[in-house]
């Protein structure tokens, strides 16, 4: 019985049915290149499913739109680009503050600014880690491949309707532009982890004890939510204990379930001496290069490749750095995960950039060389 | 009294008072013309939700016994615009300042009332940003003062419920806080109304533009707003010069179009059927 089927398709429409696939049925939006065809896709599909797709009137709007219907219940999904995503960010915060679950995609295109809006980049890993203002947690993935977009999309849904925070789905242009075969599942083998619709009488939607399903509006629970600190009714505070610990339990889910938020995958040699560590459609070039150098020639070469960004994957870091006298991270941008390698590395390995920012992607010949000066 | 107490009983979060707001605030009044309409829409407790912008007045909702959510400034209307797309059947008043809607939030403000999506929009309008202690709005009168107008603002205000129908409400009536059981009955009518109901309520802010502006404590406040309005009935009998300086309220206009949100799921039931 064959339990998959392969189908080509785009990385954005890949964003778009993982989306559905995952019990998505709301999505607001705004148009914006290169992200716009996940809004055509949603506009196309949800109607058929008895689902929401609204246009609307700017990209604050549709963040603002998603978090709405998802205080109503729905799972709820938005795409945009660096210049929306700018825009998006103080309702980022609110919906991290205010535990409302929901996903973002940004389809990177090259800034700052308008930029180079067809452009690949991957300029946006900060902003996404740092986008909105204050000490808030985040969780951030970077597909790269449009069957990895399919998966990771899934992912964030359900990581955030557990873990009532918003997810970031940085995709890189290339990857919602670029055609591949994903294995789609048949209807029903896909595991859409539920939130639990029955809540015991004294549920209180910010517990001090942890985690708690987020009961929709309009179920006679009368709570309050609020962009300001608040105590587990959700009712404002600014008394400096419960601000303390109110920010502590943002921060805290995250750190309880960091091995279901944390993903990363390992390949080539299994005491290597040189690593690259990238992430989003540098780790095509990267495979490219260990393919050659491990596969074909058998050098002491790895790449660790990070779907999930944000929080950051220290251990990983930490461990790899004891086994490898170098780390390459490859990034099309000026450098921006490469500080986070070097604080984690902690001097055990020496840490070396390779940045592109011409809009063009990175390509095998250039890391293969920088490798090449390492193992001789 | 019987009324008034089951009214604070059901619909008041009594622990959280005393409010924040100043002695001789609008808010209040306004807040309390609110709670009598939606007992008197006879709507399922349930059923109601609260949502608010940021400023003194958005504060409501924290005080409001039912769901309620307060936004991000100016934002409440595209809150309010995905969960009633997604959640039709609720029945949402959408509370906001005249800074928070006319300025920051106008855009929401003119495409939830072209889109003609069934919420209710309260705006308690007191020509100022009080929360911030007195900067000029929109809706700010020429040549009235402000922190940041210390010597009258230049800047000319607009006409909120013109700016509606010119964006296509279906609904829109302005009430004062000196008359709260007219402004009672308008918010009622917003209410029933299906479409996108805008209700204006003036309310005087004491302190941050009424003192600023020598127009006394609350009650000469409420009086002056008294004594310059015109019932809209009254304005139709009344020559044009006469009404140039006069603040118009009732029911200013209302007409039937069709409703975004159930025009949606009408759409989509066609199209699988
Ligand atoms: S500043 Fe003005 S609007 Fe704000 S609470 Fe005080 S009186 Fe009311």
């Amino acid at each position: 019985m064959p339990e998959t089927k392969p189908v080509l398709m785009q990385g954005n429409e890949a964003c778009a049915l993982g989306a559905i696939s995952a019990g998505v049925r709301f999505y607001a939006g705004y148009p914006i290149t290169p992200s716009t065809e996940i809004a055509e896709h949603m506009a196309e599909k949800l109607p058929d499913l008895g689902g929401v797709f609204i246009q609307m009137e700017d990209e604050i709007a549709s963040m603002a739109a998603i978090i709405g219907a998802s205080i109503g219940g729905m799972r709820t999904l938005t795409a945009t680009s660096g210049p929306g995503f700018s825009l998006k960010q103080e309702n980022i915060g609110y919906a991290i503050m205010a535990e409302i679950p929901c996903v973002v995609v940004n389809v990177q295109r090259m800034g700052p600014s308008t930029g180079v809006p067809t452009a690949p980049a991957q300029g946006d890993v900060m902003q996404a880690r740092w986008g909105t203002h204050g000490d808030h947690p985040i969780i951030v993935f970077s597909p790269a491949s449009v069957y990895e977009t399919y998966y990771l999309t899934i992912a964030a849904v359900n990581l955030s309707q557990k873990l009532r925070q918003p997810v970031i789905i940085l995709l890189d242009e290339v990857i919602g532009h670029m055609r591949e075969k994903v294995l789609i599942p048949e209807a029903g083998k896909l595991l859409v982890e539920k939130a639990s619709d029955l809540v015991p009488s004294d549920w209180k939607p910010y517990d001090e004890k942890g985690l708690t399903p987020l009961v929709p509006f309009g179920f006679g629970h009368y709570y309050h939510v609020t962009g300001l600190f608040h105590d587990q009714y959700g009712f404002p505070t600014g008394d400096p204990p419960q601000v303390e610990r109110a920010l502590d339990r943002l921060h805290h889910k995250l750190e309880k379930n960091r091995d279901e938020i944390i993903l990363t995958n390992y390949i080539g040699h299994k005491e290597p001496r040189v690593a690259i560590v990238t992430y989003g459609c540098t780790v095509r070039s990267a495979r490219a290069v260990v393919t050659k150098a491990y596969w074909q020639n058998r050098l002491p070469v790895g790449l660790l490749s990070l779907q999930t960004i944000w929080p950051f994957p220290a251990r990983e870091i930490e461990a790899l750095a004891k086994q490898v006298d170098v780390i390459i991270v490859p990034e099309m941008n000026m450098g921006q995960i490469v500080g986070e390698v070097e604080r984690y590395a902690r001097g055990q390995a020496e840490v070396i950039p390779l940045n592109r920012y011409d809009g063009e992607m990175i390509n095998p010949d250039q890391i293969y060389e920088q490798m090449g000066r390492w193992l001789s | 009294m019987a009324l008034i107490e089951h009214l604070t009983q059901e619909y008041l979060r009594t622990k959280k008072l005393p409010h924040i707001w100043c002695p001789g605030c609008g808010n209040g009044i306004v807040t309390a013309a609110l709670i009598r309409a939606i007992e008197r829409t006879g709507y399922d407790q349930r059923d109601v939700v609260i949502v608010s912008g940021i400023g003194c007045s958005s504060r409501a909702a924290g005080y409001l016994n039912f769901n309620t959510l307060h936004t991000t400034h100016g934002r409440a209307l595209a809150f309010a615009t995905g969960l009633k797309m997604a959640r039709p059947e609720l029945k949402l008043f959408v509370i906001m300042g005249d800074g928070d809607c006319s300025a920051i939030g106008g855009n929401h403000f003119i495409h939830a009332a072209r889109r003609n999506i069934d919420l209710n929009a309260v705006i308690i309008n007191n020509h100022i940003y009080g929360m911030t202690g007195g900067q000029h709005s929109p809706l700010t009168p020429t040549g009235m003062k402000a922190t940041t107008a210390p010597r009258g603002t230049l800047e000319r205000p607009f006409d909120l419920l013109v700016l509606a129908r010119g964006a296509g409400a279906t609904f829109a009536a302005r009430g004062i806080a000196a008359q709260p059981r007219q402004l009672e009955q308008l918010i009622v009518r917003g209410a029933t109304h299906k479409g996108f109901s805008v209700v204006e309520a003036l309310s005087p802010c004491p302190i941050a533009y009424g003192r600023r502006n020598k127009l006394g404590g609350a009650v000469e406040m409420l009086r002056s707003m008294k004594d310059s309005s015109i019932s809209v009935e009254r304005a139709a009998e009344t020559e044009d010069a006469e009404l140039k300086d006069k603040t118009i309220t009732g029911v200013i206009y209302s007409f039937d179009a069709p409703e975004y949100a159930e025009e949606y799921y009408r759409s989509i039931s066609d199209n699988k059927g």
